[in-house]
């Protein structure tokens, strides 16, 4: 199954953000391949969410580990039946075998959004 | 002639300036384009009120026509627009209602609808008119209010005093994109100064000419005032720290309606606005 992690520049970590991370993971847990590709809504003037969450489910994943999600980003994965998973550990690889583990529980903080607020 | 009294944050003291400077002319069109929290009408107690809605249009998608071929998705700009399980899904609170979905839809699946998202309230307050944008609680932007209210001023005669909204984005644009001067009202602040260049810069893109007002002026250093002097930008008065002028304004009063020396205050800003606008006015003709 192919899951999706919004990570930084480190490509090696989760990133704090979805909406704005500047890349995303996506990882198919049943070969152990990893492609990682550009978020191009990290420079958008808004709307961010949506179009990052576009891009996720543009890569029929099942699954989307993250530590938030915006409320327009979680109505387009619930949408499109994406399951939302709370990360729990900066690490990717730590996040994919806490998630083959079963140990991830759902995304229950889905936050309003800045929406040009800067975090209001 | 149209001023514009903006600031980069709120609280500076926008709505103090702009209420006195409408209310010492002798025919105003007071306008308040803070329309996610208007505040001036609370000042004039406006009489004769008459409201008009303001709507904006968004899209409204036929599933049964649609083709699914997802070029209305990727010609939002604004994202408000997603692609999911085959069909397009709008987000009304990111539509800037351009109607290019609807025009580049091959299928005539889209079709707009028109959406109530504010009202603009006009009334009279002795020798001032006072044109009000509301928007309702919850939408996302106000640009097309304001749009309205601009429209109301253009078909009023007399001095337009425009009280922006705080900050420098899309609503301060709008707000400030016919005047023909603009006051900048700036605290005596490090965090004031950071927002006074914010919207110098604005200004200064949209080649406006400007001035500014020092307000809350102490006996302490005056970072704004020291940016002035700096920059060589013109300072158009100080009003110092009063508590007189802070209660009479908390009890939604006006000072040059309670005190001659107020009134005596913003006739002479005022004077030296029209002044300033007319020189640079001259300046310009002459580039």
């Amino acid at each position: 199954m192919k899951i999706a992690i919004p990570i930084d520049e480190s490509k090696t970590n989760v990133c704090p953000s979805f909406g704005r991370a500047l890349y995303f993971l996506i990882a198919d847990t049943d070969t152990g391949e990893n492609t990682i590709i550009d978020n191009p809504a990290t420079s958008s003037a808004g709307g961010a969410g949506i179009k990052a969450a576009q891009t996720v489910i543009d890569q029929n994943v099942k699954a989307l580990l993250t530590p938030r999600c915006g409320q327009n980003a979680a109505e387009v994965f619930a949408a499109a039946g994406i399951t939302l998973y709370q990360t729990v550990s900066e690490s990717i690889d730590d996040t994919i075998a806490a998630f083959q583990k079963g140990k991830l529980a759902a995304l229950q903080n889905i936050h309003p959004g800045f929406h040009g607020h800067g975090g209001k | 002639m149209k001023i514009a009294v903006l600031s980069g944050k709120g609280g500076t003291g926008k709505t103090l300036v702009a209420v006195n400077l409408a209310d010492v002319a002798t025919n105003s069109v007071y306008t308040d384009c803070d329309v996610e929290e208007p505040n001036g009408h609370l000042f004039f107690k406006p009489t004769e009120i008459s409201y008009q809605p303001v709507s904006m249009s968004i899209p409204t998608i036929d599933n049964n026509l649609c083709s699914g071929c997802r070029i209305c998705v990727d010609f939002c700009r604004f994202n408000a627009l997603a692609f999911i399980a085959g069909k397009p899904v709008l987000f009304e609170d990111l539509c800037h209602s351009c109607g290019g979905c609807a025009m580049l839809c091959p299928k005539s699946a889209i079709t707009e609808k028109q959406n109530t998202i504010g009202k603009v309230m006009t009334g009279n307050s002795q020798n001032v008119t006072i044109i009000t944008g509301i928007l309702n609680t919850g939408r996302a932007s106000g640009v097309p209010v304001i749009r309205e209210v601009m429209r109301c001023l253009n078909n009023k005669t007399g001095l337009a005093v425009i009280d922006c909204p705080p900050g420098s984005a899309c609503v301060v644009m709008e707000s400030i994109k016919d005047a023909d001067y603009c006051v900048l009202v700036a605290e005596p602040t490090i965090f004031g100064l950071h927002n006074l260049q914010m919207v110098t810069e604005l200004v200064q893109l949209f080649h406006k000419p400007f001035g500014v007002v020092l307000n809350k002026c102490t006996a302490e250093a005056n970072p704004s005032e020291s940016y002035c002097k700096n920059k060589k930008l013109t300072i158009l008065a100080r009003i110092p720290f009063d508590k007189e002028l802070g209660e009479i304004s908390s009890n939604g009063e006006i000072a040059v309606r309670c005190k001659p020396a107020w009134h005596e205050f913003f006739l002479k800003l005022l004077d030296i606005i029209i002044k300033e606008a007319g020189y640079e006015a001259d300046t310009h003709n002459q580039r």
